[in-house]
């Protein structure tokens, strides 16, 4: 269907859809209702990769004994987004597709260099989540497409994550952070640009030694922080700063 | 489209992308679900969608086939969470009343006060300031 009617927006916990139609935000008119397709919810490990389907909402993931045992942190993600009602019906699919700088589970997926899987009439493609985004709200994904799954390769490391808002519960990010410690440090940011960042050089800096005051300068230089409606550019800055310092301090070996 | 409303098959026929809250509301006049933000952020259109608390506001009907949807209808007269918000004054306008009893509904029985704090966090009281909705869900669970 989606090939052949390509201005079909693909719908799954439609936890977006109303306030962007509301907010002339949506450009689209007519939808494909995926709610109703057991096959996208499965959460199995595949050999040592974790599958998410890509309809497997955030209650899903908090209950999952596989994500809690492999993917901790996005556990504690789907936990801060909305409230009980959200996360019942949210899907990482959604979370993904959405394409939110803001989007709480991205950082997470960032940070483990995870695999966005699209379906199609014409077959299955596999995309690095780490370069699904092209702008602002705009990912690699064709109109024709699906997001089918989210893999995530075995994680090594202590695993971190913080989400910075107005409140604990029902609030859009600030700020937010997930990190990998172990060999090889991963960070990742959102809402500090027009898409999700991992932060190459302040990655580097932190394997090969730096003080943390230097890795926390490399970092300003790595994200185009904005005013908006929730915060302004310098507290980001500022707050993103310190997130590092709490990654660095929480994960450091005891 | 069919759905199970309050233990009954029901049929209706408003529009796929009509909003469950107003078709309950409006074509099933089941008014005990209230509209208060329209874009889920305050709870008080919680229903439970197949025994999970959802806004209802955001759901479309298209969504709902073959469903199993629980109003505050259906706990009918004498339920003893609605006992438990009269005796403990859970209620002052009541507007996020139904809201907060479907949710704490969901949560099950006896939940531990973290569990309490965190599963209501997306049902927002401007009244009470929450410490009676906390008893009454506590003596009622």
């Amino acid at each position: 269907m989606l090939r052949d009617e390509q201005s079909l927006v693909p719908l799954a916990g439609a936890t977006d859809l109303y306030v962007s139609l509301n907010a002339g935000t949506l450009e689209g008119r007519r939808f494909l209702n995926l709610w109703s397709l057991p096959s996208l919810r499965r959460i199995v490990l595949q050999g040592d990769t974790l599958s998410i389907g890509a309809l497997a909402t955030y209650s899903a993931l908090i209950t999952s004994r596989l994500v809690r045992a492999r993917l901790p942190m996005l556990v504690q993600a789907s936990r801060q987004v909305g409230g009980l009602q959200i996360q019942n019906r949210g899907t990482i699919g959604g979370n993904v597709a959405n394409a939110s700088p803001a989007g709480d589970t991205l950082p997470v997926l960032a940070a483990v260099d995870a695999i966005v899987v699209l379906g199609s009439a014409d077959g299955e493609r596999r995309v690095p989540f780490n370069g699904f985004y092209t702008g602002y709200r705009r990912t690699v994904r064709r109109p024709d497409e699906l997001i089918t799954a989210i893999e995530v390769p075995a994680v090594g490391g202590a695993q971190w994550f913080r989400k910075v808002g107005t409140r604990a519960a029902q609030a859009i990010s600030k700020v937010v952070m997930a990190g990998v410690r172990g060999g090889a440090p991963r960070v990742a940011l959102g809402s500090v640009a027009p898409v999700v960042l991992r932060l190459p050089g302040t990655e580097a800096a932190l394997a090969d030694g730096a003080t943390i005051d230097e890795a926390v300068r490399t970092l300003e230089t790595e994200i185009a922080p904005i005013d908006d409606l929730r915060s302004t550019a310098e507290y980001r800055r500022r707050v993103a700063g310190n997130l590092l310092r709490r990654f660095w301090a929480d994960t450091a070996p005891a | 489209m069919r759905f199970i409303l309050n233990g009954e098959e029901r049929e209706v026929r408003s529009a796929p992308l009509a909003r469950l809250l107003d078709v309950l509301r409006e074509e099933c006049g089941l008014t005990g679900t209230k509209e208060g933000c329209g874009e889920g952020e305050c709870g008080a259109c919680t229903v439970l969608l197949d025994g999970a608390a959802v806004c209802s506001c955001l759901v479309p009907l298209a969504q709902t086939e073959g469903a199993v949807v629980t109003t505050i209808e259906g706990l009918g007269d004498d339920h003893p969470l609605q006992r438990a918000f009269m005796d403990e004054v859970g209620a002052q306008c009541g507007i996020c009343t139904p809201g907060m009893i479907l949710t704490a509904l969901s949560l099950g029985p006896r939940p531990s006060p973290a569990k309490l704090r965190q599963g209501l966090a997306g049902n927002l009281c401007r009244c009470t300031g929450y410490e009676a909705i906390y008893r009454a869900i506590r003596a009622a669970t």
